[in-house]
């Protein structure tokens, strides 16, 4: 049995039946994104105003992201344009871009999430003075990398052996202390011993929350150059340590939320066209009219997915 | 857009769609340089940033999604998900005094310190 109206347009809607169905799922995702950032807006106006943490995130490599998801839009725009117009083989390389745009949103994506996993914040018990570049800073809270941290192992002959590890990801307040073997009823082993970390040595950006937006970029560009001045601390010292994820604070619970649902939009969305683009382009010989709806119907959801970073960068990235 | 359209008319559609391209890019660019601007007023900032962003929206539905020629069925469907959107942020916001505030998501509440002088 054929499906009803896939080319010609109903006669009640004037719409082919996939073209209303998109608008309408598209309806339901301004929803999904809608409620997302009203949550967003009610967690941010509650939030102190010193709490909300600002300039923890890479613009230059945001506003490149944006650059290649609006490039991508636009492919696909000229891509259904040249399969109006009969060129198939334009349309293959348009769309072509648009999957290339595509993938190197979502690599860019990932470099960026790696970068945050093994970012660091580290709440002192007591302020300290860190240099760097021609500015002084005193501070209880650290932004920056854990180049080293020791701690000690105990090998098969019951020796103690000091270990290094440098740059960990995901390490928390709790990684600091370590914990004890743990075993079942039956003294089988069931978790092993993780050692308490002796010595860490920070790398720190001190000029997260101490600074107004604008100092920090002159003090950036002052250091520029200079090396940062690592700083050893003990874990004794530490009130609180998290890496940038999730339970960092509620700006990286919202951030990764929202981009990590878009993210997943982009990744259905290409796997969509790349389908289209690929195996399924062999109906643009049976049924070119359906083709060129499909196109166009893939179409709608990638502006939309284009539509919600527009809002997404300037909200995250910069407000 | 699904109805059968000259080459000619395609043509000027292409060079429409490459001027949006340029547009939406000039957009990106002011919104990040007029965040550098840093602007004392917090709700300046958001309204600006805001701004741009929406007409970068219009722009992307109005011409990549065909939304200025579109069909009624689909107007009448975006005006009752607007509705709806609205509502719902409307819900969102009047929760707000309803709700705690403050920094008691975090370990610790913080206060800045005062800057020390630049080391000479």
């Amino acid at each position: 049995m054929d499906i009803p109206y896939t080319t010609k347009a109903r006669p009640d809607t004037g719409l082919f039946n996939a073209k209303l169905g998109i608008w309408l799922f598209l309806a339901s995702e301004v929803m999904l994104f809608g409620a997302l950032f009203s949550s967003y807006i009610l967690l941010r106006v509650g939030a102190d105003p010193d709490s909300w943490p600002h300039g923890l995130l890479n613009i230059p490599i945001g506003t490149f992201n944006t650059t290649v998801l609006i490039a991508s839009s636009v492919t696909v725009v000229l891509g259904w344009a040249a399969l109006q117009m009969g060129d198939f083989k334009k349309y293959r390389i348009y769309q072509g871009i648009t999957i290339l745009c595509a993938l190197g949103f979502l690599g860019i994506k990932s470099f960026e999430y790696a970068d945050k996993f093994k970012h660091y914040e580290v709440w002192l018990k007591t302020p300290i003075t860190v240099k760097h570049g021609d500015k002084e800073v005193t501070t209880d809270r650290l932004i920056g990398h854990i180049d080293e941290a020791t701690f000690k192992v105990k090998q098969a002959d019951g020796q103690l052996v000091d270990k290094t590890v440098h740059n960990p990801y995901f390490w928390s307040t709790k990684r600091l202390a370590g914990s004890p073997e743990e075993k079942d009823a039956s003294g089988k082993v069931t978790k092993a011993q993780v050692p308490a970390i002796e010595s860490i040595k920070f790398g720190p950006d001190p000029f997260h929350y101490t600074m107004s937006m604008k100092d920090m970029a002159h003090a950036k560009q002052q250091a520029a150059g200079h090396a940062h001045e690592t700083i050893e601390i003990k874990p004794a010292d530490v009130q609180r340590l998290s890496a940038f994820v999730p339970a960092h604070s509620t700006f990286f619970a919202v951030y990764f939320t929202l981009t990590a649902l878009h993210g997943l939009h982009v990744l259905g969305g290409a796997l969509v066209i790349a389908y289209i683009w690929g195996p399924g382009a062999k109906m643009w010989k049976t049924d070119p009219q359906r083709y060129i709806n499909r196109v166009e119907v893939s179409g709608l959801f990638w502006h939309f997915v284009d539509l919600v970073w527009i809002f997404l960068f300037p909200v995250i990235y910069l407000l | 857009m699904s109805d059968a359209h000259s080459h000619a008319e395609i043509q000027k559609h292409k060079k429409i769609y490459l001027l949006i391209f340029g547009a939406l890019l000039v957009g990106t660019f002011v919104t990040v340089w007029l965040n550098s601007i840093h602007f004392e007023s917090f709700t300046l900032t958001v309204s600006i940033a805001l701004f741009v962003a929406s007409i970068k929206a219009l722009l992307v539905a109005g011409f990549f999604m065909h939304l200025l020629s579109e069909k009624k069925a689909i107007y009448s469907t975006l005006a009752v998900t607007g509705c709806f959107l609205v509502v719902m942020m409307f819900i969102f916001i009047w929760s707000r005094d309803a709700l705690p505030t403050g920094g008691d998501y975090f370990a610790t509440k913080y206060t800045p310190l005062p800057m020390t002088a630049p080391a000479k």
